[in-house]
């Protein structure tokens, strides 16, 4: 069994110190609630390790020098809330065309426009899956307590350098300024685990970035080693330079979905809690499954059998698992911190329409009363 | 034995997509000199580019390019510069990039001084769309989106630049090449945040509807509302407002560059120095 140690931070905080512990050594964002404190911390730690946090002047010019920093081969982070990833929003496109890596923390608060900044809300899940224009296949993480703010991030740092795209860590409000213990793997662990993005040795000559197998991201070098090539947000050829070649376009797109399409097992995450001999199967994530998980313990006491289950990687969804357990219960009931974006996805996967549900977009968290009341009332 | 402008060229790029008698070559050619004779190797430098016809820049030069969106060249470059602090690395954009939807990146890097030189092709126009009005179109032009006639005042990056904060500012005529790469030079070897307008003809998107439809017209109209800056500053303030001064307008070398303010803030952090306070600097608000 792997070692632990306890720390107490809140999630915010936590998430700086799993970009960190996981080699990042580049920040660039702008002040927004209920993120800030992403950078406040980073901007701490950063220049400790000799790497550099930067508050730049707005949103856009956050995410761009994150992206600036990633081109040139280093870890970079942006944190931010629902109205700076609009705001974002081209420059992600930017890295998901040229394949350029970067962690995105979304720490999610009502909306939309302004919305409510302090208070809680899950309503940027659709959002992460098609913030920018155009095709493009997003990976979102979302953490359900503390410390998968800390372990998600630190997965979000391997996934993107792995995939070579941006990767969100969705927490939420509650979660992002929740305080309290987590327990968390060593920084040794996590060292160990980071796997860096991968390289070209040969000779640069014979080097072209975006000659890669049609499942398989771009290999780009960092810049300044000798290997000089291009990157752009246009459609590009094999070695990143402008192109409207009709058979090069149509297979940059499909390398786009298919280097995530056919890894899935890579990237899905899912915790399952009480399923086995559960009749009730409730589904949420983020904040809202700390209230599921409550909710279930008490719904047994009083003979009623429920089980969660939890997507960690929102997207792409577990779509085969879904369909899997749509087949076995009868009552589900799906529960978010929206009018139901998932919900959406959980009835394409299962193939059904019949499915309950229970948002909330008042700003205010779930109690397990909240769901037990909705079980008791639907099933 | 003539300047071989090759080596520093992806030969395999031309023709460039730029119109013919275009001001942007002339502009290409001085910049690679320039960079020749500072005696930079290729693997240090980055060069990245924003959207439009100067966008483009950064694909036709053989060095680590990077073709950003619309306006935030100044911005990625910031994150490139500073995770890459001994590198060099320098931004391509249009007026309309750099001065438009860009301009609030423009002036946050003239602001923190930040060691980057910022070249602004500068034609009057938005080339590449097809004649909008840009920041630095003169008013009473013919746009396409102000047919009648363009009302919005006109815009000048330069001294736009010289109040944010950049420590050097110059201003050039593609007409005048030599004198181009000369500021060039100047521009990429000052440690600061170093702002160039280097001005280019349209004829085609600028002066075919402005009676000015040839490169030579449009040329010829540059030069007769620029002036040396000795000869602009012996005129007149009434005098002033219709001509724009040429060469270096300022350089200043004293200002602090931002990347070495960022050494001292790891200092900090790493315990080697105490904080930063209004006693480190001359400028105190």
């Amino acid at each position: 069994m792997s070692k632990k140690r306890e720390v107490i931070a809140s999630g915010n905080d936590l998430a700086a110190m799993a970009a960190v512990d996981a080699g990042c050594m580049f920040f660039g964002g702008y002040p927004i609630t209920p993120s800030s404190e992403v950078m406040h911390t980073i901007s701490d730690l950063l220049p400790k390790v000799g790497g550099v946090a930067i508050q730049m002047e707005d949103e856009i010019g956050g995410v761009a020098a994150a992206i600036g920093a990633s081109m040139s081969g280093v870890r970079s982070l942006t944190a931010t809330s629902g109205p700076g990833i609009s705001l974002k929003a081209e420059n992600l496109g930017l890295a998901q065309m040229a394949e350029v890596p970067l962690v995105v923390v979304n720490v999610m608060r009502g909306g939309p426009s302004t919305g409510l900044p302090t208070r809680v809300s899950q309503g940027d899940v659709a959002q992460a899956k098609n913030p920018s224009h155009g095709d493009y296949k997003s990976i979102t993480l979302c953490a359900g307590n503390l410390a998968e703010c800390y372990t998600e991030t630190v997965r979000a740092f391997n996934l993107a350098d792995r995939f070579m795209q941006p990767v969100f860590v969705l927490l939420d409000e509650t979660i992002g300024h929740m305080h309290a213990k987590a327990e968390l793997p060593t920084v040794e662990e996590v060292k160990a685990s980071i796997k860096p993005r991968r390289k070209f040795e040969g000779d640069p000559k014979d080097y072209h970035p975006y000659e890669v197998p049609q499942d398989e991201p771009a290999i780009l070098n960092p810049m300044f080693q000798g290997y000089r090539y291009h990157f752009t947000g246009l459609h590009h050829d094999r070695d990143g330079f402008p192109t409207e070649e009709k058979e090069t376009c149509r297979k940059l797109i499909d390398r786009l979905f298919r280097k995530v399409d056919e890894h899935r097992d890579e990237i899905e995450l899912n915790e399952e809690y009480l399923l086995d001999d559960a009749d009730i199967l409730l589904i949420g994530y983020g904040s809202a499954s700390l209230a599921i998980r409550e909710a279930i313990d008490r719904l047994r006491e009083q003979g009623i059998k429920a089980g969660m289950f939890r997507p960690i990687t929102l997207w792409p969804s577990p779509e085969e698992r879904l369909f899997e357990l749509g087949q076995k219960f009868d009552k589900v009931l799906s529960i978010e911190l929206n009018q139901g974006q998932y919900l959406e996805e959980i009835q394409r996967a299962m193939g059904r329409k019949d499915i309950q549900k229970l948002t909330k977009t008042n700003g205010r968290p779930f109690s397990p009363q909240d769901i037990i009341d909705k079980v008791k009332e639907v099933f | 034995m003539a300047f071989n402008y090759d080596e520093y060229l992806r030969t395999e790029k031309m023709p460039t997509l730029w119109c013919w008698g275009c001001g942007d070559g002339v502009i290409l050619k001085a910049f690679i000199r320039a960079v020749d004779k500072l005696g930079w190797n290729k693997d240090d430098v980055c060069v990245v580019s924003g959207i439009g016809c100067s966008g483009r820049f950064s694909s036709y030069v053989d060095f680590n390019t990077v073709h950003t969106t619309h306006g935030r060249t100044v911005a990625f470059a910031t994150g490139i510069k500073l995770a890459n602090p001994d590198k060099h690395v320098i931004c391509v954009a249009g007026d309309g990039d750099a001065l438009a939807i860009g301009g609030n990146h423009t002036i946050h890097g003239c602001r923190r001084n930040i060691d980057m030189t910022l070249i602004v092709i500068q034609n009057f126009i938005y080339g590449l769309t097809n004649s909008q009005t840009s920041p630095t179109t003169p008013r009473g032009f013919w746009t396409v989106s102000q047919k009648a006639g363009n009302i919005d005042p006109t815009f000048d990056g330069c001294k736009l630049a010289e109040a944010a904060g950049a420590s050097f500012v110059a201003r050039e005529n593609v007409s005048e090449p030599r004198k181009l790469e000369k500021v060039l030079y100047k521009a990429l070897a000052h440690k600061g945040f170093s702002y160039v307008e280097a001005m280019s003809n349209c004829h085609i998107n600028l002066g075919r509807k402005n009676k000015m439809a040839s490169a030579i017209e449009n040329l010829d109209w540059i030069d007769s509302i620029t002036m040396p800056k000795k000869k602009w500053d012996a005129l007149s303030e009434e005098e002033k407002i219709n001509y724009l001064p040429t060469g270096v307008l300022k350089e200043d070398t004293e200002a602090e560059e931002y990347c070495d303010m960022y050494e001292e803030v790891k200092k900090v952090h790493q315990g080697l120095r105490p904080k930063i306070t209004p006693d480190d600097f001359k400028k105190k608000i």
